[in-house]
Parts: structure tokens; sequence; C-alpha cells
């Protein structure tokens, strides 16, 4: 497949459908995150989890129009804003969500996996009631626009760079939970053993609902850093959540590194594969690598090995 | 101190303790004794609100626990340290003893942890699933210390150790309980180490209590007839 290309067209194809991969990986990984966290928590494999990102597509969009026609001089910094909005509104939703629908089907998966593709359903429909049925696009500050040039066939567009720098952030903010704060020490207590976390002291119900919250609050700022690279729609999200899903058990739902190491090594794949062959044959043949590899690694790339 | 009253409890259809009663004193340190399967397992789990009791009441200086959550319970001063150990695997020694302070909200452990237990200092960046049984045990004993309980349960703790470390743990509980002026209710089936440490005993049959007696009176050979099979 690589018949007709010189060295150095090659390079550059690969250098620069990598970087295209990278703002992929920076979709699937805050996706995934949210959706990894949710169900390391709680074993509820959230179905709705695109449509949260979706809301936060809106969010910004709204955002994005609000300061264009009220407060144009502070334009160049809406998506700061937008992207707390986004946080917010979809963590907020989240909250309702748990409260109204998941705490009562806790240990029934296929009551959950029923109920959140209904709500899924539902939102697809709100979202087409509200906002149309055609797909809207925000406009990029200035600062956003345009491109750096690394050499005379390569550059890479600054909005690229911005997702994944926010990515990072938001990553490292999500460690840092995990790992450092109270919070993070519930979740992970509740998650290997949630009778003994409650016996120890620890509300697991409460912890329940702020993970949920947290992880649907994450599929948001998704949602934010989608509209740099897509056009939001009501279905939108269902592009996203089947590849969520592959990036979460290709890394092993219970280890944070094996999501981040999974979402890279998918959307790369995904990314240089589109290049030479179609969209489709892509996404076959990484599904049929995912498939191996996990008829080798059943419980996904990373998995925390302890005596029993 | 703890006042359990008329307490039964059902696994289903099938009751497994009937109408169990007793009270402990501060600072008194009590042993549930009894074979496999009489039901002091299922006792502690229903004081601990793990499992949900049919009838009767458990009191705590008044309060009334049944109906109220594990952590609760745990936040109204009933420390657990369940059979088995239940470490939590993957998180570490510190860690482990952390989860247990989330119901004061306190964030330094307090130094007489690892005074007690100076091994768990050692070990405190190792994961808790990679320690030994003994040092689980520790392990477990230290994270329902720092929820300041008033009353600890203890679910059958020699079970799986080495006889040189349940000496150990005999003087440590013993510690404990002066220290902290601390209630200790702890089920047992071996006898040398319950005669160690408890100022009173029970032995439960079938889910009732059928002896009870002060350290001092105790009938050593009547409880030893109990616990053979
Ligand atoms: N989850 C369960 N479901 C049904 N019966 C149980 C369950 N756990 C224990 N039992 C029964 O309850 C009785 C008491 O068990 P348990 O409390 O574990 O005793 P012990 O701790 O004294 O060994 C036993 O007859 C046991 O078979
Ligand atoms: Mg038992």
């Amino acid at each position: 497949m690589f018949d007709g290309y010189t060295a150095s067209q090659l390079m550059s194809i690969f250098a620069m459908q990598g970087f295209a991969g990278l703002i992929l990986f920076s979709v699937f990984l805050l996706m995934a995150l949210g959706l990894a966290i949710i169900f390391g928590q709680m074993g509820v494999i959230n179905m709705a989890h695109g449509e949260f990102m979706i809301l936060g597509a809106y969010v910004t969009f709204l955002t994005s129009n609000f300061f264009q026609s009220n407060l144009p001089h502070f334009f160049g910094g809406y998506f700061f804003f937008a992207m707390a909005f986004a946080f917010l509104a979809a963590g907020a939703l989240g909250y309702a969500l748990e409260w109204v629908l998941i705490r009562h089907l806790y240990r029934r998966p296929l009551d959950t996996l029923l109920a959140t593709w209904g709500v899924s359903m539902i939102l697809q429909q709100v979202y087409r009631s509200v906002f149309g049925a055609r797909e809207v696009g925000v406009v990029l500050p200035d600062w956003l626009m345009g491109s750096y040039q690394v050499t005379d066939m390569i550059d890479v567009p600054i909005n690229g760079m911005f997702v994944m720098a926010l990515t990072a952030t938001i990553t490292a903010a999500v460690f840092a939970l995990m790992f450092r704060s109270t919070w993070g020490l519930q979740v992970r207590a509740v998650t290997q053993n949630r009778v003994m976390a409650g016996a120890a002291g620890i509300n697991g119900k409460r912890v329940d609902r702020l993970t949920f919250a947290l992880g649907c609050g994450i599929a948001g700022v998704a949602g934010s850093a989608f509209t740099m690279v897509g056009s939001t729609g009501p279905t939108a999200g269902q592009l996203y959540i089947v590849d969520t899903f592959l990036v979460v058990v290709f890394g092993g739902a219970q280890s944070l590194f094996g999501t981040i190491a999974s979402a890279f090594a998918i959307s790369q794949s995904q990314s240089t594969m589109e290049f030479f062959l179609s969209g489709s044959m892509a996404k076959v043949l990484t599904l049929l690598t995912v498939v191996g590899i996990l008829l080798l690694r059943p419980q996904g790339l990373f998995v925390v090995k302890v005596r029993k | 101190m703890l006042d359990v009253t008329r307490l039964s409890v059902a696994y289903g259809q099938s009751e497994v303790l009937h109408s169990l009663s007793f009270a402990t004193d501060k600072a008194e340190i009590v042993a549930v004794m009894g074979r496999n399967g009489m039901g002091k397992t299922t006792m502690m789990k229903s004081l601990m609100g793990i499992l949900p009791s049919r009838s009767g009441s458990i009191r705590l200086e008044g309060t009334e626990l049944g109906g109220l959550e594990s952590h609760e319970r745990v936040a109204h001063g009933l420390a657990f340290v369940p059979q088995g150990r239940m470490i939590f695997p993957t998180l570490t020694v510190e860690e482990n003893i952390r989860t247990g302070m989330v119901v004061r909200k306190k964030s330094r452990i307090p130094d007489e942890i690892f005074a007690l237990f100076p091994v768990l200092y050692d070990m405190r960046h190792r994961r808790g699933g990679n320690l030994s049984g003994g040092q689980q045990q520790q392990l477990a004993i230290a994270r329902a210390l720092v929820a300041d309980p008033k009353v600890l349960l203890l679910d059958e703790p020699t079970e799986g150790i080495q006889p040189s470390i349940i000496k150990d743990m005999a003087r440590v509980l013993k510690e404990i309980r002066s220290m902290m002026s601390l209630t200790i209710v702890v089920s047992e089936q071996v006898l040398s180490f319950a005669m160690d440490v408890a100022d009173r005993f029970l032995v439960m049959e079938n889910g009732e209590f059928v002896y009870e007696d002060v350290a001092e009176n105790v009938d050593e050979t009547k409880i030893a007839g109990f616990l053979s099979v």
C-alpha cells in the first residue's frame, strides 16, 4: 500500500496522520477516562456517555454564540468558560441521572445497560428538538486558528495542540484526584471491596454519585474538545461510543494507564491506516487486532498483580 | 456500652441467629466462642449492618444502630476487623489505614498506630495484598482503630496465623484496650488465645448462647467440650 510514495513523503504522511491521530486520541482518552472510572467504581456501562459528550459540545456551541453576540471583546477566551460550563452541565445531568435511575439498578448490569441506552435515545431526541437535526459548528477564536509549520510538508494545527494540552491537563488532574485525594482513596476502596469499604466507614453511595457525576463531567469536557475537530449533531455521540468501549476494554477497565495506552494505540493505528485504506477498512483492521489481543489477554493490556 | 437484645438474623427463610442478647461494659473484652458454622460471623456482620437483622435491637451507648448503614455505624463508634481480614489488596498499607480515617476526616495517621504496629510503618508503601497473613491482621486492626471506635469487633483474628504471632496479638489487644479504654468483642475457636485476652466468655451453638461466665470462674474444659467436634 506504500507504492508510489517517496520516503520523505511517507515520513510526512506518518507525521501528519500521527498528529491527526493525537487529536482523536485526546477525545478518546477523555471519553474513556469517564467511562472507565464509572465502570470501575460501580460496574455500570454508561451507554449514554456519548450523549453526555454531545451535551458538552452543545454547551460549548451556546457559550460561543453568547460570547459572540454579548461579549465580543472576550470572544478569545470563551473556550475556557465553555469547558467549565460543559463540565458542570454534564456533571449535573450525570448526578441527577444517578439519583433518579442508576442507583436503583446496581447489581443488575443488563438493566443498567438497557436503561442508559434508553437515556441515550431520549437525549438524542431532546437535542433534535432543541437544536434541530442539522449539525452545528462553533467559530474558533483567532488565536486557535492557523497552524504551525514544522517543515515544508508538515504543519500542525494550533487547535489540535491546544486540545492535546487540555487533555494532558485533565488526565493529570484525574490522576491526582484518584491517587492523591481522599475522594480517590474512597473510590479505589469501594471499587475493590464495597462491603468492606462500608465497614471501614466509607459512604459508598455518595462516592458512587460523585463518581458518576465526575465521569459524565469529563465527557462534557471531551465534548468541548470535540467541537474543534468535528461538527456537533444529535447523534454524533454514537460515532464515538463504540470506539470508546473498545478503548476501555482493550486497556483493562481497572487501569488508568491501560486506558491511556489503549486510547493511544487505537487512535494512532486508525488514523494512520485511514490514510492508506478506506475508513471502514481501518476500523475493521483495528477491531480485528483488538479482538486478537483480547483473546490472548482477556483482562486487557494492563492488570494489577497482587497476591490473593 | 453495646447492648444487643433479642437479635434474630436469617438468610432468606432460614433463621441462623435466634434471639441473641448480650451486653458489654466499657473497656471489657468479651470472647464469643463457637465451632465453625455456629453463627459468629453472621452475628458480627449483622452488628456491622452488612446483614439485615430480622428483629431485635442493637444499641451503642443508648443510640439505636439497627437500620443504619455500615458507614453510619462506624461513625457512631463501631469498628470491624472481619474474618479473612479483607485488606484492600491494591491499596498501599498507608492507604488501607487511611480508609478508616475518612469517617473522622483526619489527615494524619496517629503516631500510636505505628508505635503499636512498627512493621506497618516499615511497609507503608507496599501493597496491602502483598503482606503476610499476620501483617494483614495488624493492618486490619490499624484500619479499624483509626476510626476512633468505642467498640471493636474482631471476627476470628487468629485464623490462619502463626502461633508465635497469636501471642503477640493477644498482648496488643490488651494494650489497645487499656490505652483507648476500648470495648472489644472477639469471636474465636482458639481457646488458649481467648483465655489470654478475654474478661468474659460467651459460647454460641447454632445461633444461641448456651454458656456464659467471667474469666475467673470459667470452666475451661466445658468450653473446650463445646469447641470439639
Ligand atoms: N451467605 C449465606 N447464605 C446462607 N447461609 C449462610 C450464609 N453464610 C452463612 N450461612 C449459614 O449460617 C450459619 C452460620 O454461619 P457463620 O455465621 O459463618 O458461622 P461461623 O462464623 O460461626 O463459622 C451456617 O450454618 C452457615 O451455613
Ligand atoms: Mg466465621
